[in-house]
Formats: structure tokens, C-alpha cells, sequence
């Protein structure tokens, strides 16, 4: 079957079985920034926004996505122009092995967007499902405040 | 130099030179492609330059212990779509290790790709390539198998009993005693324990086992190769030890090592499990027997069930002191349960004494032996740790009880036997990784202030034997504190090459392995400081066994001490090349033994470097300290390779240290246990910690926090739980629990930084210390708020509840 996704804002049409899952059609059509780790919804290395939403790509029958947005890690920014959030993760020293980081960045995402002045508590209930193994998090929940003090920042500018 | 915000302290004792890029936190070098998902992760790869690549995918044992009586594979072969399948009959029958480590090689030969025997639940008995995954799923469901089930061997202490099924009847190579299923046997004596013991004022002995747990890193093991246009084998893995890989391969397979070569990527975390070749076999081979690009990435289930794991430990530990607490006897005993086969069985269970025992070097008998056996379980190898961590869970909780015994504060029963700056231990020269050690004097220790800023943060005093309750809920406070090692002396050697570009900045290869623990970064600050640069002047190509230099990997604590080393030695080679250039421009005179003499890596205050009374490097610039004149480093380069007595400015340069300084860390621990539920609540970490200079001090307090994490999880939620016939039983991460954002505790990381001389910028190590503390603080803590000591591991909360109703543990 033939389906279309706005990934990353660009419409796309893929040839996809019905039993395909999200995780799986996107890395095959080239979005490799969406990691895989268990395959289970366990460990939330490969969230995605649905319609701004945070996904487990790997539970998220494709199907689910016809037409409707999907936006991954490199729909919020890359090397080139990278987001506030992917900046304060880097400069408080939140990433390790980055396997993790796509996931988390995106949930952090979708958590500023709805909730720009999250409280710490609040930063570490969006992202729970967001395993990760290297950092023990602390540094990723002051990258995400820092993220969100510096957008509201340029908010009121 | 002092940094203090909320959760991380940072500290410096001692004086020692200025620097203007070590000891900064630098964004690491591939910091913004990982925060941006780049294709950087060995399956990243394989699927962007290979699509049609065939999938690999192994069938594995249902059952403990068995003998293979049939296998047909006819059904799977004929599924369009299916490559190859291979099982023993069709594969090298060489005998290996598993076990990424030097050599000679020290774990026993008793791995074969495949083998008509089975030993373990999860253990190889064919793999299939396919056009896909779901096509070489389907085609290892078609392979007819029939097993001779035999009896299994599902508890370490039935290993050794007379009559216990002998796992590997053919005798590996390198392993202690088969017939009883030892692996590896140690007994390491300094002077009569037994005697010291027995005279001792007083006495303790307790016994305390450790569990079946897993790493658990981000990305399971992938590994893929193809064929390169010259016919070489390339692999490209998820490896921690590229160049073992690529000795280890070569050997299994027996394919020249003109005809291999091995790229680590990025890596998606390693934790040890990486130091394993558990695919990388079978990616090559199935590459050398189709010709094409094959990849195999383990589930998340064969990850848990068919990877490796911590070695469980039951420890007998023994201490002899007089009644003021002076340590004189240490007496340890390890049963180390390896699984299925004896990968690290040898070295890991040496760890378990090597990293500890020295601590308290007070005492004067010790004795350390043990033997690592096998099983029918599934296979330990290297884990964070590796062994100090079940060590260091006998060690300190027995030492809380002696203080308990002797009525003393378990800070000043530790004070007083721990050892200082200008001491040694006998056991460093006794016992090394599974052979003759080699001699350490501490140059350089914050241990005694670790303790005290560590109890400060804690409450030590105020809360201490205080058992605050709660209705059900009573809290309590412990410590514990540990020492690691940096690199195997005189064994890990590392290199590095720089060579100059024409507009001033350097390029370096590098052996050693970024496995996430931001080496590649940390190791361009260390040639940065030394060559005068920004951190923009410089880029590294790491771990390609064909591009860059040999390394012997990411494991033993090394990377940051022996690849350091060898940075900083290629730094200043290089450094001293371009002074040369310098002073022909210059026209100044500089002895040609100051620039070839190899350069040094150890920082002696009273020998400077000779060459820097001549030149030294300044922003870019070469300065002459006679003349006050200045070169750019760019002209420099131009004059080299264009102008004038043209020659390559480069070097390359290796490093091996006698010395390992260990790091020291003291962790403390608040914890609340829920007497109803049995439930350990852990309120505050706090962990002190000496790594030398912090060469990156926020990726060092990463290395703390992760480790500390891992080690909560390790100590409260962990497991694996087994079937009846040794299958594990909860392999999802769903069924087995790490800690996620919110179980983990408001953590406080306090470094302080201590110059140790025979380091690079004064640097230890911090990869592995940090996970030694949670299991013995936290059970300090729990006997400091129920009077109970748990002995067996995790401190889950049937456990508890069951000590809390007076059950053993």
C-alpha cells in the first residue's frame, strides 16, 4: 500500500506493508537519525513526534501515519542549525554515547512546546521514558532547563 | 580552580602548572552530530551504504546442556531469499576466547564458532543470512535440530562437587581444571593469614553473594563487513577492541590480517560488554563464504539472554584486627561464577582482590584465592568494574560490621588502614590481571578529604545511627570507599600519530576507542595544551586498524591514562619538530638530541622539560625564550613542506606505564527502607571522587553520574531471573528494570582534582570507580537504619522484607 507522511515538514508517499511499523519504514527510507534499541517501547530511543506528539516509533504501526506529520530528531535541527535544546545538550555535557539523544531531545521538545517554564520534576516525568544508560540524566534534565530558560529568552525579545 | 553548583562540586588540592584547554568542559568534539541522530552507529552505516545487504540472525539452544544429535538445515537453505547457514559442520573448528583482551591471551580457549555440544540457554547453534531480517527469522524457525539433553550445572556451589556434569569434556586450553569445571584457580599469600587471623584481637567473617546482571547498553551488539574493491574484509563493529577483533578474527578464521581490517564507528555504549567478539566472527566469515555486505544486530532479547553479564561472586571475607581497630589480616575467598564459557573468568576474579585489597594496606597477612567455574548459565566476561565492584561489596560491608563490632565510626576504621601518598600494598606486586603484578607507590591520593566532604554532604553526624522514622519508613546513612586502577601496567599500550598542516592545525590518529566516553575529546584537549592551541586546531580520526595506530582499547580504566600518554608524548614530538623548523628561521641554535630525545610523559617539578627553555609554543605561534622573536606555526609548516630542507612534520608515539595511579573515590548514601513493603528508597548520593586532573570536568562528572546510576540500579533492581533450566526469564527492559529519570536519587558529584605526576596533565582515571559504590553504601545504609545486613544481592524488596521478618539472607 501507498501512504503519505509529512516528514520533517516535506510530503512523502511510501510503498509499505500494513504490518510495517514506523520505526522501521523510516529508517529504510533514509531518517537514520531515528535509533533503535529494543523494539518493545521500552526504552524511547526511537521517539518521533506524531502531530507534535512523542511516539514510540517502534509500537507506531506506519499505517497509523498516513497522513499526518511525523517530525524526527533532524526535523528539529542538525549539525548545520542546530536547536537550542541540541545546543544546551551538548554544552552541559549530556551526551555520551548519543545513542539515547535523538529520543530524548524529541521528548524534551514536545514537552517545551506545551510547557515552556517546566519545573525539574516536570522535565523528568516528560522524559521517563527516555532510557539512557551513560549520563545518569541529571546533566540532561539542566540541559533541558537551560534549553527552555534561553527560548523564553528569545521569546520576550 | 573550583566550580560548585547544585549536584556537582568541583575542587583542587595541590598546586600545579596553568593550562588553557585541560580542565575545561569543552563541547565534545562529536557532540552536535550525536545531538542531531547523524549516521554515525555501525547499523546507521550499514543501512545508508549498503541496502541490499544481506541480515544475519543465529539460532539459539533451548536447553541448559546438551549435545547436538542432528541438525538439518535443507528446509532453511531452500527459502528464497536464504544465503547461507552455518553450523558446526560447516564452519572453522579453531578454539578461541570470546574475550577482547591481550596478548598471550588470558581467558581459556574453550569457544568454537559453533559446536556440537551446547552449554547454555542462548548458546550458537546455527546462524542463517538472509535477503532480510524477516526472511532469516522465518528460515532458522525451518532448521530441524534434535538434543541429547544431559543434566546442567544451574548453581555455582554444585560446579565443583564430585559428579557434576563436567561442561567441557575436551580440555580447553588455558583452563585451570575442566574436569571440575574450574576455569580459572587463584592463591595469592602475603605472609600467614590463618595464623595472623587466629591471633588477632578480633575477628570477623562473613560470606555475601552477588547477582546475575547486564550492561544494557543503548545499542545492542551490531557488527556488519563487505568486501573492499582490494578484496580486504572489512568489518565494521560495535567494538570497544578493534584491534583484538581484528587478531581474534584473523585467527578464528584464518584469514591474514593483510586481508582484514576493522572500523569502529560510533558506539551506542559498552560498559565491557563490547570487549566481547560475539558476531564479528560470523559477519566476516558469512562476507568471505557469499561475497557480500552481511550485518547481524542482536535483539534486545539476545542481547540479555546470548551477550554477556557480571559474573555473580559469593565471597568469603575475613578480617583480623586489634580491639583500636588496626587492620592486620584481610582473607578473601571468590567463587566466581563464569556461565558457559570462561571469558575474563581468570582476570576479572583477580580484580576482585587486585582493586581492593590494596586499599588497606595496613594489614600485613592477606590472602586472596579463588576459583571461577563453570556453569550452565549464561556467559559473564568484563563489566564496568570488572570484579571490584562484587569485591567491594564484601570488602566495605564487612568492614561496616567490624566497626559495628568494635564500636567505631566506619569513616575512622577506614581512616585508619586506608592507604596514603608514599605508600605501597604487596598485593599490587603479588597479583595483577591474572599474573605477577607490578609494584605501586601512591604519588598522589584526595582520599582523606573525599571522606571528610563527603560526610559533610551526607550528614554524617546529625544523622548517623539516628534510624529517623516515619510510620513504617525508617531512614539511615552509609559509605563505602574504593580505589581502581588506571590501565594494566607494563601490560596496555597505546599510540597516537599527529602530523601538521600548512595553516597551523593538526590532524590525529588514535588506536584508542570512544565508546561514548568522550575520549576523542578529551584526548584533543591533551594535545592542544601541549601543541598551544584552541581545540578548533585540531581533528582526530580514532579506532581503524588500517588508518591509525595500535591501541589495545576502551577496557581496564586505560584510555584516558595510556592514550594519554601516548597523545601526549606525539604532542610534544611533533611540538619539538616544529621548534626545530623554529630555529632554523630563526637562526638560533637548538641541540638536535633536545628534539629527537623521546619525550616524556611523567611531570617532575624539578627536571622541566629541557626544550622549553628554548622555544615554547604560544597561541599559534612558536616563541624564542633567547630572543623574544616569534614564528607562526603556519610559516613554519610552508617553509617545511614547500621551501626549505622539505620533510614531513609528524610522528607517531607509543606509551606502556609502570605505573597505574588508582583513583579514589567515597561514596555516601541516604536511604529510607519501607518496613511494610520491604521497598529501599534511596534520598541522596553523594560521591567524592579523586580521578587527578579532570581533564573535561563535565565529562567527568558524566562518567560519575552514569556509573552511579548503574551501580543504584545494579544494587536495588536488576536481576536476571532464571527458569527452572537456567532460562532467563525477564529479557525485555521492560522485565528488567534500570533506572529510568525518575528513580534516580538528587545526586551530588564532588571531584577533587589531585596532580598525579605520572599522568598525562596529571589525569587518572574515572570510567569504572564510580560503579563500585551503590551496592556496599547502600547496603551500609540499610544496616545502619534496621541493624540488618543483607548479604545476597540486589536489595530487592522480597529480600528485605524477608531479613526485616528475621529469614537469612
Amino acid at each position: 500500500m501507498t501512504i503519505s507522511i509529512t516528514v520533517n515538514t516535506l510530503k512523502r508517499f511510501f510503498d509499505v506493508q500494513p504490518d510495517e511499523i514506523l520505526l522501521d519504514v523510516l529508517r529504510r527510507e533514509g531518517y537514520l537519525e531515528v535509533k533503535g534499541g529494543c523494539h518493545s517501547g521500552d526504552c524511547g530511543a526511537c521517539t518521533v513526534l506524531l502531530d507534535g506528539r512523542p511516539v514510540a516509533s517502534c509500537l507506531t504501526l506506519v499505517a497509523k501515519a498516513d497522513g499526518h506529520a511525523v517530525t524526527t530528531v533532524r526535523g528539529i535541527g542538525d549539525q548545520a542549525h542546530p536547536h537550542v535544546l541540541q545546543e544546551a545538550f551538548v554544552r552541559n555535557g549530556a551526551v555520551q554515547c548519543g545513542y539515547c539523544i535523538p529520543g530524548a531531545i524529541t521528548s524534551a521538545k514536545a514537552l517545551l512546546d506545551e510547557n515552556p517554564d517546566p519545573t525539574e520534576e516536570e522535565i523528568r516525568l516528560a522524559m521517563d521514558s527516555n532510557y539512557c544508560r551513560c549520563t545518569g540524566y541529571e546533566q540532561q534534565v539542566e540541559a533541558v532547563l537551560d534549553a527552555a530558560a534561553q527560548l523564553r529568552k528569545e521569546d520576550t525579545k | 580552580m573550583s566550580i560548585e553548583k547544585k549536584g556537582f562540586r568541583h575542587l583542587t588540592e595541590g598546586s600545579y602548572p596553568p593550562t588553557h584547554v585541560v580542565g575545561k568542559s569543552v563541547d565534545k568534539v562529536d557532540g552536535y552530530a550525536l545531538a542531531s541522530g547523524a549516521p554515525m552507529y555501525t547499523d546507521d552505516i550499514a543501512a545508508r551504504d549498503f541496502p541490499n545487504r544481506l541480515h544475519g540472525r543465529i539460532l539459539t539452544s533451548p536447553i541448559a546442556n546438551g549435545i547436538i544429535d542432528s541438525i538439518d538445515t535443507s528446509a532453511a537453505e531452500a527459502l528464497p531469499g536464504v544465503h547461507l547457514v552455518l553450523t558446526w559442520k560447516n564452519t572453522p573448528r579453531t578454539f578461541y576466547t570470546t574475550a577482547g583482551q591481550g596478548w598471550p591471551e588470558p581467558s581459556p580457549y574453550d569457544n568454537q564458532m559453533f559446536t556440537e555440544r551446547v552449554r547454555f540457554v542462548g548458546d550458537r547453534v546455527a546462524a542463517v543470512f538472509a535477503e532480510s531480517e524477516d526472511i532469516a527469522e522465518q528460515a532458522c524457525t525451518l532448521i530441524k535440530v534434535t538434543f541429547q539433553e544431559e543434566s546442567a550445572v544451574l548453581d555455582a556451589d554444585d560446579a565443583m562437587k564430585p559428579g557434576a556434569p563436567v561442561l567441557h569434556p575436551e580440555d580447553p586450553k588455558g583452563a585451570y581444571d575442566s574436569a571440575h569445571n574450574v576455569a580459572a584457580h587463584l592463591d595469592i599469600n602475603v605472609g600467614n593469614v590463618d595464623k595472623a587471623l587466629a591471633e588477632a584481637e578480633v575477628t570477623i567473617s562473613e560470606t555475601f553473594q552477588t547477582h546475575y546482571a547486564q550492561h544494557t547498553p543503548m545499542e545492542t551488539h551490531t557488527a556488519f563487513a563487505y568486501t573492499d574493491n582490494l578484496g580486504k574484509i572489512v568489518i565494521v563493529s560495535s567494538t570497544q577492541v578493534p584491534w583484538h577483533v581484528r587478531r581474534i578474527v584473523s585467527r578464528v578464521l584464518d584469514l591474514p590480517m593483510s586481508k582484514l581490517r576493522v572500523v569502529k564507528p560510533r558506539i551506542g555504549g559498552g560498559f565491557g560488554t563490547k570487549q566481547e567478539i560475539l558476531i564479528d566472527d560470523l559477519v566476516a566469515y558469512a562476507t568471505a563464504k557469499t561475497g557480500l555486505p552481511c550485518e547481524i544486530e542482536l535483539t534486545r532479547k539476545e542481547e540479555f539472554v546470548s551477550a554477556r553479564t557480571r559474573h555473580p561472586m559469593k565471597i568469603d571475607m575475613s578480617i583480623g584486627s586489634d580491639t583500636q581497630g588496626h587492620f592486620r589480616a584481610l582473607k578473601m575467598y571468590v567463587l566466581s561464577n563464569t556461565g558457559a564459557y570462561g571469558s575474563h573468568s581468570l582476570t576479572v576474579m583477580s580484580n576482585t582482590g587486585s582493586k581492593t585489597l590494596p586499599l588497606y594496606n595496613k594489614a600485613t597477612d592477606v590472602r586472596f584465592f579463588g576459583d571461577a567455574v563453570y556453569t550452565n548459565l549464561p556467559v559473564a566476561g568484563a563489566y564496568r568494574g570488572y570484579g571490584a565492584t562484587q569485591g567491594y561489596f564484601a570488602l566495605e560491608c564487612t568492614i561496616d560490621d567490624l566497626a559495628a563490632k568494635l564500636g567505631m565510626d566506619p569513616i575512622e576504621l577506614r581512616k585508619k588502614n586506608m592507604i596514603r601518598v608514599g605508600e605501597g600494598s604487596p598485593i599490587f606486586e603479588a597479583l595483577g590481571e591474572g599474573r605477577q603484578g607490578v609494584a605501586q607507590t601512591i604519588k598522589s591520593s584526595s582520599l582523606p578529604t573525599l571522606l571528610d566532604l563527603g560526610a559533610e554532604a551526607i550528614g554524617w553526624t546529625e544523622k548517623r545511627g539516628k534510624r529517623v522514622r516515619s510510620g513504617h519508613k525508617v531512614r539511615g546513612v552509609g559509605m563505602s570507599m574504593h580505589m581502581q586502577g588506571s590501565g594494566i601496567p607494563l601490560i596496555d599500550m597505546a599510540s597516537a600519530s599527529i602530523k601538521l598542516n600548512e595553516d597551523g592545525s593538526y590532524f590525529m590518529t588514535m588506536g584508542a576507542t570512544d565508546i561514548g566516553t568522550g575520549s576523542d575529546t578529551i584526548l584533543s584537549q591533551m594535545a592542544a595544551e601541549v601543541l598551544g592551541i584552541t581545540m578548533d586546531k585540531i581533528s582526530v580520526l580514532s579506532s581503524d586498524t588500517d588508518l591509525t595506530p595500535f591501541d589495545v582499547g576502551a577496557y581496564a580504566s586505560s584510555t584516558t591514562f595510556v592514550s594519554g600518554g601516548a597523545v601526549v608524548k606525539a604532542a610534544k614530538a611533533v611540538r619539538n619538530q616544529v621548534f626545530a623548523v623554529a630555529a632554523e628561521i630563526l637562526h638560533e641554535d637548538l641541540d638536535a638530541n633536545l628534539v629527537t630525545a623521546e619525550p616524556k610523559v611523567e611531570w617532575d617539578n624539578t627536571q622541566a622539560d629541557p626544550i622549553l627553555s628554548f622555544y615554547r609554543m604560544e597561541d599559534g605561534n612558536v616563541v624564542s625564550v633567547r630572543s623574544g622573536k616569534k614564528v607562526s606555526v603556519s610559516d613554519i609548516a610552508y617553509r617545511a613542506y614547500y621551501e626549505v630542507n622539505q620533510h614531513q612534520i609528524a610522528t607517531t608515539q607509543s606509551f606502556v606505564s609502570p605505573y597505574s595511579p588508582p583513583p579514589f573515590a567515597a561514596h555516601f548514601v541516604e536511604i529510607e527502607v519501607d518496613e511494610l513493603t520491604g521497598q529501599v528508597q534511596v534520598l541522596k548520593y553523594v560521591a567524592a571522587v579523586d580521578c587527578g586532573v579532570s581533564i573535561n570536568p563535565d565529562l567527568v562528572r558524566g562518567q560519575i553520574m552514569g556509573a552511579i546510576a548503574n551501580g543504584i540500579g545494579f544494587a536495588l533492581t536488576e536481576e536476571y531471573h532464571f527458569g527452572s533450566h537456567g532460562n532467563m526469564t525477564n529479557s525485555s527492559l521492560f522485565d528488567y528494570k534500570i533506572l529510568s529519570r525518575r528513580d534516580m536519587p538528587p545526586t551530588e558529584v564532588i571531584v577533587v582534582d589531585n596532580y598525579e605526576p605520572t599522568g598525562p596533565w596529571g589525569a587518572k582515571s574515572v570510567a569504572e570507580i564510580g560503579i563500585n559504590g551503590a551496592l556496599p553504601a547502600i547496603g551500609n545504609a540499610i544496616f545502619d537504619a534496621t541493624g540488618i545486613r543483607l548479604h545476597r544481592t540486589p536489595y530487592a524488596p522480597d529480600r528485605v522484607l524477608a531479613a526485616l521478618h528475621g529469614k537469612s539472607t
